[in-house]
């Protein structure tokens, strides 16, 4: 009903282009109703102030000798051209961040995909329970890293919960504390926290799968399994290009787990991550211009990233 | 459907909610064990082992009832900011034709995949050095102030209000102000809720941002605060597992409870929407 209705309004609106383009002489320079840029005026100030401009100083920052200083003073800061970058690749603390995030991005980003695919077609299906399921999935989600950090800790310490459990077959030293096992840990950390919301989207992405599909694969004498690979799977593809993008960016930005999990980034640096070094160098030691260098580097690795995701997921859509 | 499916899936399901509950369940358990008991009779709760001491514990340590005062005000003035002016670029982006509209609702939909880790440095430089925001819940609150998934599900709330609603107000004489108060305002109430749930979780959970802008104890949101115990100062507790836990229990507590209870207004279709644009 509410899809009709909304339909409707944007095939009424298409009639007169939006933005203004200059089919028409007639119109005034700020376009129909100029009151909406009055009413957008708060927003486009944040946007600028809080995103476009810290933006771009974060860029000129990179390719500058920047320091802190006090405000007001005038100080000389010279542009230094590649320095920064020169310096962030020769150390190896922070090659291994890198190193760190590419191998959490290889168990969170499919693990994620997977994952809350196979509970939001479950979920979908579902009839008893279905709000307490729903609601399970997203209080992970909806709660704050710094207090599940605290359980995690005790559930993976030592001799936690999960080593018990496990018995002999426990990694020793224990997981967190492990060189091999800190970072994986923390990748899956990582998915249970982020999972609700992930399933979310696919749930939402499931609705506009048409039943007639599933009908006609199932007519075609295809099984349950089956019609998930040939029907599901390719009619949530928007929502799979989403998801990938989403769960890499957040990866990318991986922060508070590797400094509460692991005491930043322990043991010996397996479990840093190219943000944390952004705050270790940045504001503990004083040179955000190696900061900012290291982020830019980042961005650019994640818009590699991503471009590759499109590329083999093979989305146009968003 | 056969059967045997229905149990599959049943079976999934529910492992799956246990995977994603056990945690918390055994967050609240840890918090009232006197002794850390960490085998697995330990998962159950012990009569003999029950206390509330380490709520008193972190309390002496943190000031609970502060930490949970400054997330309130933190997280109040994003909402607060993130209401108003996203109602407004809302149903401007919906229902109005002005020049700029489609660059404007582009950034609302790039700001999104921003990682803020790269802004981090910048802000932190204009904020704390320039601005002397530091220590100071505007600072805290200013990279956060407009949501712009809320912006979204504001725009797509407006969208499916057939148009010639306000063209008939326009007609009648009314003017552009007294259309935005009488009739956009009124009609969105319903889109309220789960903007003000959405923009919840960001500011009660960040860590990141107050963390490096606060360094006072008494303005630190609870997350920060909780943090910074459990980072420094949690071995010299007597139960330092049992003091954190029940830290985590109180930050988590409000999230969890709104979310609860209003569960149904954080639906898949409204989010959805948000962020697919």
């Amino acid at each position: 009903m509410s899809q009709s209705t909304a339909s409707r309004t944007a095939a009424g609106r298409s009639t007169t282009p939006p933005g203004g383009g200059p089919r028409r002489s007639k119109r005034p320079l700020l376009g129909k109703n100029p009151f909406g840029l009055l009413l957008s005026a708060p927003y486009l100030v944040f946007v600028l102030a809080v995103f476009a401009y810290p933006l771009v100083f974060a860029f000129w920052m990179s390719f500058h000798d920047y320091f802190f200083a006090a405000p007001g003073a005038d100080v000389d800061r010279p542009f230094v051209g590649l320095d920064n970058f020169r310096e962030v690749l020769a150390d190896p603390a922070i090659i291994r961040s890198f190193g760190n995030v590419g191998i959490f991005l290889l168990i969170n980003v499919p693990l994620t995909v997977i994952l809350s695919l196979v509970l939001a077609t479950a979920l979908n299906k579902a009839v008893r329970f279905r709000t307490f399921l729903r609601v399970a999935y997203y209080v992970p989600y909806v709660t704050a890293s710094v207090a599940v950090v605290g359980v995690w800790i005790f559930l993976f310490s030592g001799n936690g919960l999960v080593n018990q459990i496990l018995g002999p077959l426990a990694p020793d030293p224990a997981w967190l504390i492990n060189e091999d096992w800190a970072m994986p840990t923390i990748a899956i950390f990582v998915t249970w926290k982020g999972l609700g919301f992930f399933i979310l989207l696919y749930l939402a992405a499931l609705q506009n799968v048409s039943e007639e599909l599933y009908e006609a694969a199932s007519t075609d004498g295809a099984g349950k399994i089956r019609s998930f690979f040939s029907v599901t799977v390719p009619g949530v593809r928007p929502a799979t290009v989403l998801v990938l993008l989403l769960s890499t960016v957040t990866g990318a930005n991986l922060f508070t787990e590797p400094y509460l999990l692991t005491g930043g980034g322990g043991p010996n640096g397996a479990s840093s991550s190219p943000v944390l070094m952004m705050y270790q160098r940045g504001i503990e030691q004083g040179s955000p211009d190696t900061a900012a260098a290291i982020g830019v580097i980042l961005v650019i690795g994640v818009l590699i990233l991503a471009f590759i995701q499109r590329k083999l997921a093979g989305g146009d859509e968003t | 459907m056969s059967r045997g499916q229905n149990i599959l899936r049943g079976v999934v399901l529910t492992v799956g909610a246990l995977v994603f509950l056990f945690p918390f369940y055994y967050m609240v358990i840890g918090s009232l064990q006197a002794t850390p008991d960490p085998t697995v009779a330990g998962a159950f709760p012990n009569p003999a082992n029950l206390t509330l001491d380490n709520y008193g514990d972190i309390n002496s340590r943190i000031n609970l009832l502060q930490g949970l005062l400054n997330s309130g005000i933190f997280t109040g003035g994003v909402i607060l900011c993130t209401v108003i002016f996203g109602v407004l670029v809302g149903y401007a982006l919906a229902q109005l034709q002005w020049r700029g509209r489609g660059v404007t609702f582009a950034l609302a939909l790039l700001v999104q995949v921003v990682p803020f880790q790269l802004l981090m440095i910048p802000l932190y430089v204009m904020i704390a050095r320039d601005y002397g925001l530091a220590d100071n819940y505007l600072g805290m609150i200013l990279p956060f102030a407009i949501n712009s998934t809320a912006v979204i599900i504001f725009r797509q709330y407006f969208l499916q209000i057939p148009k010639e609603l306000f063209d008939a107000a326009r007609i009648d004489g009314a003017g552009e102000l007294r259309i935005l108060r009488r009739i956009a305002l009124p009609l969105v109430r319903p889109a309220l809720l789960t903007v003000v749930l959405l923009t919840f979780i960001g500011p009660w959970n960040e860590f990141l941002w107050p963390f490096l802008i606060t360094k006072e104890a008494s303005l630190q949101p609870l997350a920060v605060s909780l943090a910074n115990y459990l980072s420094n100062v949690a071995a010299t507790a007597a139960n330092p597992f049992g003091a954190v836990l029940a830290g985590a229990c109180v930050l988590a507590g409000p999230a969890v409870v709104l979310f609860i209870l209003f569960q149904r207004h954080f639906v898949s279709n409204n989010i959805g929407s948000g962020v697919k644009g």
